[in-house]
């Protein structure tokens, strides 16, 4: 089944009166259960392209899908609502609110979205566990590594359970011992939950775990290859 | 997300920036200090100028002549009331009374080696307990007594001007009913203090009786001065003595210039409360717009999690909520030192002459339940306004611009 698709995307911005075309034009169908990498160089576009699958940006021509549903033309508050239960976030900075602790943090997604403070509570813990940090709970951000960090905004990127995650950069503020553990994790949730990824990467290391790597250059889709084989 | 944990929120993100917040929340405090010093000064004068000119000037009820009209202090037969012990003893039967007394008014010159001062003489009935204020206030020598020929009591203002002690003697200069001028040597019993020095300056006190002799008015009075329980009974009181012998005037119909003052000065108080909490508001507005774009990447993460730009800006609201409220409490814990010292000790003005409205030489603060509640919920509610702006800019910042850093 398709998470997500985007059928023939463009997006303009418009500065002054110069236009950038960031998408020229871009078909891409993402199933469940995929482990994606989107790659180029900078300014190639993927940027873009993850801002339009999570529904952050909205394209200047073509149609956006996702789990079957056209998002193109939601307003703000059908995309935030879409955005909560449906997709995850994982940032390239370490994208975690420094007022709360990391239980706090995994646990924000599920207050947004209504769930029971027990259901919240199991959930939250699983979260923790599934990431390796049972024990950092009530940590603030500032009293975590840059991978414990990364670990937890992980974990509440899969709290509401979305069927999609996206991770912009994941690895690009980690040391390779950090990112490795950050990708492991990744792709064991990938593999238990069947939850589907993707991510924007510059990193060979992080480009070998995808399964499928798809290649921008100047808007467009160059390179759309499976099963890892770049 | 519920109110606790939004206010959690608020609480935590108030406490980022504790120095910052600090000073945003002491601006409220100061700016709710200043309003309730001012709002309870003025308060204060107003109600210390009313109770001063009805204990000394109007009393509660003033029984006056037909033909009285106010500011004209005439000898004139037609202009006095005859026989005003049969009135006093008429209304005297009403329990809401607590004095009646009468005075007689009449303007002369005070003349002493070559200076002279053109005062008012007060004919009063020296054991009347509406006359205690000049009892209580005398400063040195004795009280006058009704049968005194020769004694006066003079204000210390007067005695201090004219370099006046007990057991001078003055001449005393005035037109009588007859149209004559007559004068007389009187020797200062006493000085008396009101502590209201437009009074203090230009009265001089002596027995009804002398007074009548001295202005030939016989047993005549100028007015009745009558003195009731409480301010709220002259209406029903005055309506129930009410005759077509003479007039009966309401402290209310006498002071109407302190009532036209106090409307005046509220007036104009009203917009220097609005500059104040426009300061204020212009405070908190700056601490949240900062706080805004100190936050920027953040609200974009919670937009992109799901937050709606409502909760966003439920956000901020609440963190201007709980700037208002330690604001309003410091202001209330501030103002409330101020009001309090200044309700005691009170401020010093001097003579602030205004015709017809008696000052005391010190204002004291008055603060009302009323007027405390106002400015409170007025304060929380100016900085609640002031917060809106950065609220909005919260809310409305679109999540891919907040993020700004999310990818390559």
């Amino acid at each position: 089944m398709e998470v997500t698709k985007i059928t023939s995307a463009t997006r303009v911005f418009k500065i002054g009166e110069i236009e950038t075309k960031a998408l020229r034009g871009v078909d891409l169908s993402i199933t469940d259960g995929e482990f994606t990498a989107l790659v180029g160089p900078s300014g190639s576009g993927k940027t873009t392209l993850l801002q339009l699958i999570g529904l952050l940006d909205q394209p200047t021509s073509g149609s956006v899908f996702i789990n079957g549903q056209d998002a193109t033309n939601l307003n703000r508050n059908q995309r935030a609502d879409l955005r909560k239960s449906a997709i995850g976030f994982v940032f390239q900075f370490f994208a975690l609110i420094p007022t709360l602790t990391a239980y706090e943090n995994v646990e924000m997604p599920l207050l947004l979205n209504n769930t029971k403070p027990a259901d919240r509570k199991k959930r939250v813990n699983e979260m923790l566990e599934a990431v390796g940090l049972s024990d950092r709970g009530h940590h603030r951000p500032d009293q975590l590594s840059g991978g414990q960090q990364q670990r937890v905004a992980v974990a509440r990127a899969l709290a509401t359970n979305p069927k999609l995650i996206l991770a912009d950069e994941p690895t690009a503020n980690l040391d390779s011992e950090n990112g490795k553990q950050v990708m492991d994790i990744m792709q064991r949730l990938n593999k238990e939950t069947g939850v589907t990824f993707v991510f924007a990467t510059h990193d060979p290391r992080v480009i070998s775990y995808a399964n499928r790597v798809v290649t921008l250059e100047d808007g467009l889709i160059t390179k759309d290859s499976k099963n890892g084989k770049h | 997300m519920n109110i606790i944990q939004l206010f959690k929120l608020a609480f935590r993100n108030v406490g980022r920036n504790k120095t910052r917040s600090l000073l945003s929340a002491l601006a409220v405090s100061g700016g709710m200090a200043l309003l309730l010093l001012m709002v309870s000064v003025l308060e204060g004068e107003m109600r210390g100028a009313l109770k001063n000119t009805i204990r000394l000037q109007s009393g509660h009820l003033q029984i006056r002549p037909v033909s009285y009209e106010e500011g004209k202090t005439s000898l004139k037969w037609e202009d006095l009331i005859s026989n005003p012990n049969e009135v006093i003893t008429q209304i005297s039967t009403l329990p809401q009374v607590t004095a009646a007394t009468p005075r007689l008014f009449a303007n002369g010159i005070l003349t002493l080696r070559d200076e002279s001062k053109g005062i008012q003489i007060v004919g009063i009935e020296p054991d009347s307990s509406a006359n205690e204020p000049f009892r209580e206030g005398l400063l040195d020598g004795e009280f006058i007594t009704a049968d005194d020929r020769e004694g006066i009591l003079i204000g210390n203002i007067l005695s201090e001007k004219l370099n006046l002690k007990v057991g001078d003697k003055v001449n005393l200069l005035v037109n009588t009913s007859n149209g004559d001028v007559v004068e007389q040597l009187f020797t200062v019993r006493g000085i008396f203090t009101t502590r209201t020095p437009g009074f203090d300056e230009t009265n001089v006190l002596m027995p009804l009786s002398k007074a009548q002799t001295f202005t030939a008015t016989e047993n005549h009075a100028s007015s009745i001065f009558v003195l009731l329980q409480e301010n709220e009974q002259a209406e029903p009181v005055a309506q129930a003595i009410q005759s077509s012998k003479y007039k009966v005037l309401t402290w209310q119909a006498q002071n109407e210039f302190v009532v036209l003052f106090e409307n005046y000065a509220n007036a104009f108080f009203v917009f220097i409360y609005l500059i104040v909490l426009g300061i204020t508001a212009t405070v908190v507005t700056n601490t949240l717009v900062m706080a805004v774009f100190e936050r920027t990447r953040e609200i974009g993460i919670l937009a992109a999690i799901g937050m709606k730009g409502r909760a966003i800006m439920a956000q901020f609201l609440a963190e201007a909520a709980v700037l208002a409220t330690g604001g309003v409490i410091g202001g209330l814990i501030i103002g409330g030192a101020l009001v309090s010292y200044f309700t005691v000790n009170g401020f010093y003005i001097g003579d602030f002459g205004i015709t017809g409205v008696l000052f005391e030489e010190r204002i004291y603060a008055y603060l009302t339940m009323e007027n405390t509640i106002t400015l409170a919920i007025a304060t929380y509610v100016i900085t609640l306004v002031a917060s809106l702006y950065p609220a909005l800019l919260a809310a409305r910042m679109e999540p891919v611009e907040a993020l700004h850093g999310f990818g390559g």
